[in-house]
């Protein structure tokens, strides 16, 4: 993205390591958190599952802060991932619809860095969104749609073309071009070692899409399980994501907080309350970011623990 | 005992729920506190054929009271089958607007530049591909000269002018049915499809509406007056979906 990249993501990763994936052996694909971020690299186009304040890949995003990987353009139906990946410099671009806590309606580092005309932002539609993500997904330059006409996303984006359609009722509609993404994140509720993922709440958001859309994407998960136990509980279709696109699982649990993950657990109202009061003052986050974000995941869980006993 | 006359709040329920009357099996879609409420009296008295959502992924089989969890689901719409549902266009959807001009021409992106704003709002949303698929009308909680402005800074939700001006394809389902302010219900069903008053809201004067509004509002001397809930409206309302008051937090007096 965005103004005519319309390559495909036909280039993908099957296996991460020949030893493991060698010969009659199954691929086995999990990695740590860090381990998938090294594979990044920075000013790539990422993608981001999940919608505003749920299921977000946290745990990733978390290791992205702490690499090296800069000048991103990052692709979300934005939350906190975008709020903390923007307060940290990381994002050059950010294409998305909104951003917000869902229970905090504005997203505070997304706000700031707008207002402090830090971010260069594609404002689009939330079903533009999903379109460019399909038309990625099904290797299209674009795919037609009503949304835009006459509406502003048209005038601050100035590179969006119309298409007349061939047929007799010669409508006029928006092209929107294919959000084709060097990398997926998404996390989910479980996964098998070979890239297999399941959603075990009421609505997949999109992330099989953003998985289809990436040339390579990386699944963290609460739990990795053995893929017998998939259908055990729950029915087929929740088998959202499927290894043919993952390059990479990882096992995270609790790697969505502070976003809710149910049913695993809902959303952590009073951590995200803290977030969004520490975000409206540049010395509360520093101490924020010195607490939480400073370690690694391990870390990251224990002061979470330590605030919640705090709190109780 | 006979109960307490209607509150502000509860006319513009019954206001908002109006919106809704004669609507048929759509997704009835209220942003806001008072438009939820409004939905479900819509659905639990005139409009019985209404789908209504629990605001995540669930579409409810019974009408709980705001906040109260459905004991029966009828249906599922995640975003990508609620998006499907816009532009299929069986959705009457009821959103917010930080702006709003004579026009219809919504704003929920920011305020000022949108460069570099001087308030970053919400961002558009799905407001552009609500408002040329299904009808969208607007809840105003605050009826003021900021809100109801001359010219709006990001035009997320798109206008009849916008509209027209965008070709047939923008026209082909645009439709605006009403707007409902804590002062009045507005309505675009003049030749120019500029905003016109449909009625105030009892207690409200001409001359209070006008001094509220941004742009130049004519007011009709024979303008009727927003009808008040029936009894029952009022016990549904008071007892059945909002029995914690939450109305009284959104609509001031």
């Amino acid at each position: 993205m965005t103004g005519g990249d319309t390559t495909t993501p036909a280039d993908r990763t099957t296996s991460v390591d020949g030893t493991k994936a060698g010969g009659t052996q199954r691929a086995d694909k999990t990695m740590t958190a860090d381990e998938a971020v090294a594979r990044l690299a920075s000013g790539m186009t990422v993608g981001i599952g999940g919608w505003g304040s749920r299921r977000k890949p946290m745990a990733l995003v978390r290791a992205l802060l702490r690499s090296d990987v800069r000048d991103l353009t990052v692709v979300s139906y934005g939350g906190p991932d975008v709020g903390l990946l923007v307060a940290a410099g990381r994002v050059r671009k950010l294409v998305a619809a909104f951003a917000t806590l869902d229970s905090i309606p504005l997203e505070p580092h997304f706000r700031a860095a707008r207002q402090r005309g830090e971010v260069e932002l594609v404002e689009l539609d939330e079903a533009m969104f999903m379109w460019g993500l399909t038309a990625a997904a099904h290797r299209l330059p674009f795919l037609p749609v009503r949304a835009g006409l006459g509406s502003d996303v048209m005038t601050v984006n100035p590179w969006l073309r119309t298409v007349t359609s061939p047929y007799g009722d010669g409508e006029e509609l928006v092209a929107v071009p294919a959000l084709t993404l060097d990398a997926a994140l998404v996390h989910l509720n479980r996964a098998d070692a070979r890239g297999n993922a399941q959603y075990l709440g009421p609505d997949p958001y999109f992330d099989d899409l953003f998985c289809e859309a990436a040339r390579e994407a990386y699944v963290s998960c609460e739990r990795i399980v053995d893929s017998a136990e998939f259908t055990r509980r729950a029915g087929p279709q929740t088998l959202l994501v499927q290894r043919h696109c993952v390059t990479g699982v990882v096992e995270a649990p609790g790697g969505a907080h502070f976003t809710s993950c149910v049913p695993d657990y809902d959303r952590d109202e009073a951590f995200q309350a803290a977030y969004a009061a520490a975000a409206a003052d540049p010395a509360a986050w520093r101490e924020f970011a010195a607490r939480f974000l400073s370690g690694d995941e391990e870390a990251y869980r224990a002061a979470v623990a330590d605030f919640a006993e705090g709190a109780a | 005992m006979s109960a307490a006359p209607a509150g502000r709040a509860e006319v513009c329920v019954v206001a908002c729920a109006e919106a809704w009357r004669g609507n048929g099996e759509v997704l009835a879609a209220p942003m806001g506190v008072v438009p939820a409420i409004g939905a479900r009296l819509a659905r639990l008295t005139f409009a019985p054929d209404l789908l209504l959502t629990d605001g995540e992924a669930l579409l409810v089989a019974d009408v709980p009271a705001l906040g109260a969890k459905a004991r029966a689901v009828e249906g599922w719409l995640p975003y990508r089958r609620h998006l499907a549902l816009v532009a299929g266009g069986r959705r009457h959807v009821m959103m917010g607007a930080a702006q709003l001009d004579r026009h219809g021409n919504q704003n929920i992106s920011c305020i000022g530049d949108w460069r570099r704003p001087a308030r970053q709002l919400l961002g558009v949303r799905g407001a552009p591909a609500n408002t040329l698929n299904n009808p969208t009308s607007y809840w105003i909680p605050r009826h003021s000269p900021r809100v109801l402005v001359e010219k709006v800074d990001m035009v997320s939700g798109v206008g009849y002018d916008r509209a027209a001006a965008a070709g047939p394809s923008a026209t082909r389902f645009h439709r605006i049915p009403r707007v409902v302010t804590d002062l009045a219900v507005l309505d675009f069903e003049t030749p120019g499809r500029t905003m016109r008053v449909r009625s105030l809201h009892p207690g409200v004067t001409a001359a209070e509406l006008r001094a509220a509004t941004g742009f130049p509002l004519e007011v009709p001397r024979d303008v009727p007056r927003t009808r008040l809930p029936s009894a029952e409206e009022l016990r549904l309302i008071r007892e059945v979906i909002d029995p914690d008051g939450l109305r009284a937090r959104e609509v001031r007096g």
